[in-house]
């Protein structure tokens, strides 16, 4: 019997422990990568069992595999949930979460400051399947409170508002959620547990896209769902879990698996049917990201400061919305539920609109102009040309993105170097004009 | 599992303690065993009786004959052996009958499982020096400690350096 404490251990030690002890068979200190479809069975009565979900095991990779499971306990610890669900992208991981709950004839009350491609899920495909969306201003929680109708099946928010910044009042929204017998979903990628862990302030579902700062490295796609372990889906509102599943023999997730019931659902009915799953490969990968994420943040987050603040001095530049200066509407919410700071990522304009904005990325020399944030390296995007495209201008406009926003995600390069390209940019982009 | 008030001469046993309670027991006596395959009693008897648990099952139900190929005994009087656990699925009131029970064929842990609460049963067992649980799977709990949570991507609280 090996020596087993009740200490609760700190965010660094699970952030390189979690989910991951030594490979019972051969020893290896890291985590294998499974790189496997599919698992032999040790008989036919272990197979039907296992399908029938009456003992735990893996089966098919699409429903689990070793490496997926040691990101997801990681994971979970780290966010303080109950357990988590690895999908294939983080848009997947918004897939399988809300479609777990919210089926034909469903609605969902979003906050309308949404990555785009968020909006369009929400707006097209789950409109498409008969769910509706009302899109609100997240930063007023009675908006959420008067948008729920008698079929909502959960509230939606970002923790920091892609692209505009704007921070959630989360245990506000959590209130006005439980209040009405909902669940609070939210998206906290640009938060990372590292910053904020919404469970801790009353969410119930949070989800990541892997692919930024959790993997910090730029290589991989991957989402993830975490749940608290702590709704009630017994009250009635949630039938999907209170009446019986036909093709797990009659099952109730709820009075079979309690507080276990969301993730093992998600798993065992989303993921099944989606297919979405995630990588053995990526999930080595993300459990590396995840080792060096709490250091990776104190970096991002110092660099992003100062950067923003350079920015904000700069009479070259019309404005910086990053909820870290001091001059921030978000300020007093970032204080509070990102009190290590707000992020890496953020926006500011150049006045000009759309041509200036442009040119300014056209003479960026070191910093790389591409769709993505959270990477080790410095980002760069104009989103009114590119992620938020496919937005109608009223829904550009109700998203708060305007056309000479630029957003910056803050790499680890030396700050020096960060602002010498920046500022160089800046010129060429005036001098061009 | 919903909040409930805290209970006088009974504190939840933590997740070690619960780990130290399965590992030095051998037999599980289920109370309120279900031969419906729908029923949560049928579906934990399911993972009991796998080669997932080192565990000798023994079902208690006065109204059947056999559940799973297993025989149904009529009360934890019947049955042939003193069992470890008396792991109950019955209504929250026909809990401190069930609990008298218990304590009179010598159990040493009085279980009752997800949604099952009662303070009167809990005092009792604890008092005639049974563990108690209450509001707990014993097969999620199982599961938290051999691996069958972590593998469906649960988070079991385990940090360890050891091989096993």
């Amino acid at each position: 019997m090996e020596p087993q404490t009740d200490r609760e251990w700190g965010f660094r030690t699970r952030a390189l422990h979690a989910g991951a002890r030594p490979d019972p068979t051969t020893g290896a200190r890291a985590t294998p990568i499974f790189q496997t479809t599919s698992y032999v069975f040790e008989d036919t009565d272990d197979a039907a069992d296992l399908f029938a979900l009456q003992k735990y095991g893996m089966i098919y990779t699409r429903l689990g595999n070793p490496t997926v499971s040691a990101f997801e306990e990681r994971i979970a610890s780290l966010e303080s949930g109950i357990g988590a669900v690895a999908a294939a992208s983080g848009h997947s991981a918004e897939f399988l979460a809300i479609t777990a709950l919210a089926g034909a004839g469903d609605h969902i009350v979003s906050s309308s400051h949404l990555y785009g491609g968020t909006i369009t899920m929400f707006s097209n495909t789950l409109a498409n399947f008969g769910i509706e969306t009302t899109f609100v201003d997240p930063t007023d929680p009675e908006a959420f409170a008067a948008a729920i109708t008698p079929n909502t099946k959960v509230m939606f928010t970002e923790t920091i508002g892609n692209p505009s910044g704007a921070i959630a009042d989360i245990e506000a929204l959590a209130d006005v959620a439980h209040a009405h017998g909902l669940p609070l979903a939210i998206d906290s990628t640009f938060a990372t547990p590292a910053l904020c862990r919404p469970i801790e302030w009353g969410a119930d579902i949070v989800i990541h896209s892997a692919t930024k700062f959790i993997g910090g490295h730029g290589t991989s796609l991957g989402g993830v769902v975490v749940e608290a372990g702590k709704f009630d889906w017994g009250s009635g509102r949630f039938p999907k879990f209170t009446e019986p599943v036909p093709s797990y023999n009659d099952l109730r997730w709820w009075d079979n698996f309690g507080e276990y019931a969301y993730c093992t659902k998600l798993r065992a009915e989303q993921l099944r049917d989606v297919g979405a799953a995630m990588a053995p490969l990526n999930a080595f990968l993300f459990l590396q990201g995840l080792e060096t994420l709490d250091y990776r943040m104190v970096g991002h987050v110092a660099n992003a400061e100062a950067v923003a603040q350079w920015l904000d001095s700069d009479p070259r530049v019309a404005w910086v919305h990053y909820a870290g200066l001091p001059d921030s509407p978000h300020r007093e919410l970032a204080a509070k539920y990102l009190p290590a700071g707000a992020g890496a990522i953020f926006t500011f304009g150049l006045g000009g609109g759309r041509e200036t904005g442009s040119r300014f990325i056209e003479n960026l020399q070191m910093i790389s102009h591409l769709a993505n944030v959270g990477d080790a390296k410095t980002l760069v995007l104009h989103p009114a040309s590119t992620t938020h495209s496919q937005l109608s201008d009223e829904q550009l406009a109700a998203a708060g993105v305007g056309a000479d926003m630029i957003r910056l995600s803050v790499g680890l390069e030396d700050l020096d170097d960060i602002i010498f390209d920046l500022d160089q940019a800046l010129t060429g982009a005036q001098e061009s004009s | 599992m919903a909040e409930r008030a805290s209970i006088d001469g009974w504190t939840p046993p933590s997740p070690n303690q619960r780990r130290a309670i399965l590992d030095r027991s051998k037999s599980v006596a289920i109370v309120g065993a279900s031969s419906n395959p729908a029923r949560a009693s049928n579906f934990v008897i399911t993972y009991l009786l796998s080669s997932s648990a080192d565990l000798d099952i023994y079902l208690v139900n006065p109204r059947e004959e056999e559940i799973l190929g297993q025989p149904a005994f009529g009360s934890l009087d019947d049955l042939p052996v003193v069992p470890d656990i008396v792991d109950v699925f019955r209504r929250s009131e026909d809990l401190p009958a069930i609990a008298e029970e218990a304590i009179g064929v010598g159990a040493s842990v009085f279980w009752a499982q997800l949604g099952i609460w009662s303070p009167p049963a809990a005092r009792m067992a604890a008092a005639a020096g049974l563990d108690v649980v209450m509001d707990r799977c014993i097969k999620i709990e199982h599961a938290r400690f051999h691996g069958g949570l972590h593998l469906a991507g649960f988070d079991t609280g385990v940090i360890s350096a050891r091989r096993r």
